[in-house]
């Protein structure tokens, strides 16, 4: 009974003591799913070449990631936090407040958002204003007065686009590609009609909400975060378009087609050139305060900004990156530089 | 005599109705056997048939020279300089010479993908563990990359049309070439059992997420059995009747149903901001599903305690023993039967659970495996989820792959319960 009395003592005061926080000895990194393939390969590069720790990443979304990043300085917080969206300026507050006063900021890359069908259906060329005429909750009709969306087929929006039922799988409100898609696609659509841009000086709160707001009636679907169950869903149902990232449509490329937008189709090139009309940088932000407390952060800035991981030719670009141009890549790599001058 | 005969022909009447209701019942209770061993087979079947290439994993073997101009320029064979030379150069080299012809910038570039990332590494390890290779000219097998695997294992198929793969003609005749000199095999893939979370499909491995769990496990185990059993023992037998120990019963029974996530959320409150535990690390996540797990191992416990006959206690006491040593000599060995069942019920839905480590930090990408329960670590449900969720094609089949080995660990746990409770049954 003795033996087992303090073998039972012992466990437990191992894992208490394991309990207790200890000094942390590698990066930790939060943030956008947007990034996260792409901090991800960075991230076990730098663990593979360095005699560091691999960093560790959680895939929270910008939004989560800038809770987490802006709680405070210390151990406990993280380092870096990745973003599909520059930082808003209540995040820099709430920043502030917390005693994060110095972030800086490095462009990633670009990431194009695509609306892509099966291959068993037929390729599809629409305008953003077709886009926005077929995905928003309110159109005008012929007078210009805003009415719930009347269009059922992809022909009601435009005789020139498919006799098919509109239904467009994409990622939920929660989602920053959801955000982007709003702004850049429905928004850019949203604007080509005179009375709507006017209403962006008078109203800018219903500007907001007649160009950003998706259909609820069931032809724009929640498909939740998983851009693989989208791609399945396409393929198991040709008439159905999806909206997601650049790098599924890649990956995907024998399965899935991008449709044309305003006549770009979502090409590697394209997305680079700034043509095609669907694309977001992308960002990482780093606390400045953490720089030399946490081992290592220097050594992965450097690892990210390194020309064989987001240059022209760069690993990240086998995932899926769309590269800056070699001035901005110069441009933000001075700044990362800079960081580690100041130590 | 024809009344007799009227309530016989009545009775066969309905023998005969009751008859054709147990036919009907026995029916219906095949027709759900067959249902539910229907839907096992379809789980199986799916999950084997896309999975059970993930154990394997295509090599193909280059010809390498280890060049000391590119590895150790200076001739100092120090560590620092051999483990950092880059051998990603030699292995493009070696490619390179294999096609002479090859001149475009695109299509070299194409070319050096053959080969995982991963090869570097094979490299470097192969001249820090002995730099006489240095200056030779070696056969290595080397790690095939995703896209060659994918068409090895005739998921991208060559026939299809050169639009709909994502390996092109190109790539395919170059592959074609080293297979005409058997120099592409596929093997087991042990590097899936001995390598961590990567982004690279052929080079992710197990090992991390299977620690991770175990870690995870141990924890838990090592809090909610002996927990939830002495609180068990405490309720059935010692704690006097009355109005507060009938509202701690009634909520160890609610606290059976709280949602997970919840469980997660007061793991971050209490463990991490009060007790300042390391995020990501087994040790927070250990507590947070020992805490859903007790409520499952007190009420089985309890259910085996009162299932042993009270004329065991009774005899006990009646020769003198304590009230302790009755239930700790007595009445506990003949419980732990019952009582490990329900421990393995808690333990194989905590192993399942991905929804409280969630909040914890414990959905994350963690390629190093971890040591011990500090360390960032991920669990087998999680890594499933993380790799489902992966753009790249290869990462189907090892989601498969991972469900797989999370059921065998399931079933290896379930296995040991079950000896153990054999050879602790007692008849009386």
């Amino acid at each position: 009974m003795s033996i087992k009395k303090t073998l039972a003592v012992a466990a437990l005061a191992s894992v208490v003591a394991a309990g207790a926080a200890e000094a942390r000895d590698q990066i930790r990194i939060v943030g956008s799913s947007t990034v996260y393939p792409f901090a991800t390969s960075v991230a076990e590069n730098f663990g593979k070449s360095t005699s560091f720790k691999t960093p560790v990443i959680e895939s929270t979304g910008s939004g989560g990631g800038f809770k987490l990043f802006c709680a405070g300085v210390g151990e406990e917080h993280p380092d870096i936090t990745n973003a599909s969206r520059a930082v808003k300026k209540s995040e820099i507050e709430r920043c502030a407040k917390n005693g994060v006063d110095k972030i800086t900021e490095v462009k990633v890359g670009y990431d194009g958002i695509v609306l892509a069908n099966s291959k068993q259906g037929k390729k599809m060329e629409i305008t953003r204003k077709q886009i926005f005429l077929a995905l928003a909750k309110d159109v005008p009709n012929a007078e210009g007065k805003l009415v719930p969306n009347p269009n059922q087929k992809w022909s009601d929006v435009d005789p020139s686009l498919p006799d098919v039922k509109i239904e467009v799988l994409g990622p939920p409100p929660t989602s920053g590609t959801r955000d982007a898609f709003a702004e850049l696609a429905l928004e850019g659509g949203c604007k080509q009609f005179p009375d709507i841009k006017a209403m962006k000086k008078t109203d800018k709160k219903k500007y907001k909400a007649v160009c950003h707001s998706v259909r609820e009636d069931g032809a724009y679907i929640d498909a939740g975060e998983n851009d693989n169950l989208i791609i399945q869903k396409l393929n198991a149902n040709p008439d159905a378009f999806g909206v997601f990232g650049f790098s599924f449509l890649d990956q995907n490329s024998d399965s899935v087609q991008g449709s044309l937008i305003d006549g770009k189709s979502p090409e590697f090139e394209l997305i680079a050139d700034g043509s095609y009309p669907v694309s977001r940088p992308l960002f990482f932000y780093v606390k400045n305060a953490h720089i030399g407390q946490v081992p290592g952060m220097l050594e992965y800035l450097a690892e990210f900004t390194a020309d064989k991981a987001w240059g022209d030719e760069g690993y990240l670009t086998d995932k899926g990156l769309i590269p800056m141009p070699q001035e901005e890549r110069a441009k933000y790599k001075a700044a990362v530089e800079a960081l580690g001058a100041g130590m | 005599m024809t009344e007799l005969k009227e309530s016989m022909q009545k009775a066969q009447a309905r023998l005969k109705k009751r008859h054709a209701a147990e036919t009907r019942f026995k029916a219906f209770g095949i027709g759900a056997l067959v249902f539910a061993f229907l839907c096992v087979v379809m789980l199986f079947s799916s999950i084997i048939s896309n999975g059970y290439t993930g154990f394997r994993q295509s090599y193909m073997k280059i010809d390498i020279t280890f060049d000391e101009s590119v590895i150790d320029p200076q001739g100092k064979r120090d560590f620092d300089t051999l483990n950092r030379a880059d051998y990603g150069k030699i292995v493009k080299q070696s490619l390179y010479d294999f096609f002479p012809d090859v001149k475009k910038r695109g299509d070299k570039r194409t070319l050096s993908n053959l080969v995982s990332s991963n090869a570097a590494y094979t490299l470097r390890d192969m001249v820090v563990a002995d730099p006489s290779l240095i200056g030779t000219s070696q056969s290595v097998w080397v790690m095939a990359s995703d896209e060659v695997d994918m068409l090895i294992k005739n998921v991208f198929k060559r026939e299809d049309d050169e639009s709909t793969r994502p390996i092109t003609n190109k790539e395919i005749a170059w592959v074609e070439k080293y297979e005409s000199e058997n120099r592409i095999e596929t093997r087991f893939n042990t590097n899936f059992f001995t390598a961590g979370d990567s982004r690279e499909p052929e080079q992710a491995g197990i090992r991390g997420a299977l620690m991770g769990s175990a870690l995870t496990m141990l924890i838990t185990l090592a809090l909610s059995f002996p927990c939830g059993v002495m609180a068990a023992i405490y309720l059935e037998e010692f704690a006097p009747k009355n109005k507060f120990t009938h509202i701690v019963e009634v909520n160890i029974n609610n606290l059976a149903a709280v949602p997970s996530i919840v469980f997660g959320l007061l793991g971050l409150a209490i463990f991490l901001n009060i007790f300042g535990m390391p995020r990501s690390a087994p040790v927070a996540g250990g507590f947070v599903l020992a805490l859903m797990t007790l409520p499952t191992i007190i009420i089985a416990s309890r259910a085996a305690l009162k299932s042993i006959p009270p004329s065991i206690m009774e005899a006990a006491i009646g020769v003198g023993a304590s009230k302790m040593q009755a239930v700790f000599h007595h009445q506990l060995p003949l419980a732990l039967p019952g009582i490990l069942t329900g421990t393995i019920i808690g333990m194989a839905q905590a192993l399942g659970e991905t929804a409280p480590l969630l909040m914890i930090g414990m959905v994350a990408f963690i390629a190093d495996v971890p040591g011990w329960i500090n360390d960032p670590a991920t669990v087998l449900p999680v890594q499933v989820y993380l790799w489902a969720d992966s753009p790249e094609r290869a990462f189907v089949e090892k989601t498969s792959a991972a469900i797989m080995v999370l059921l065998g660990f399931l079933i290896t746990m379930n296995a040991l319960a079950v000896l153990l409770r054999k050879k602790l049954e007692r008849r009386w």
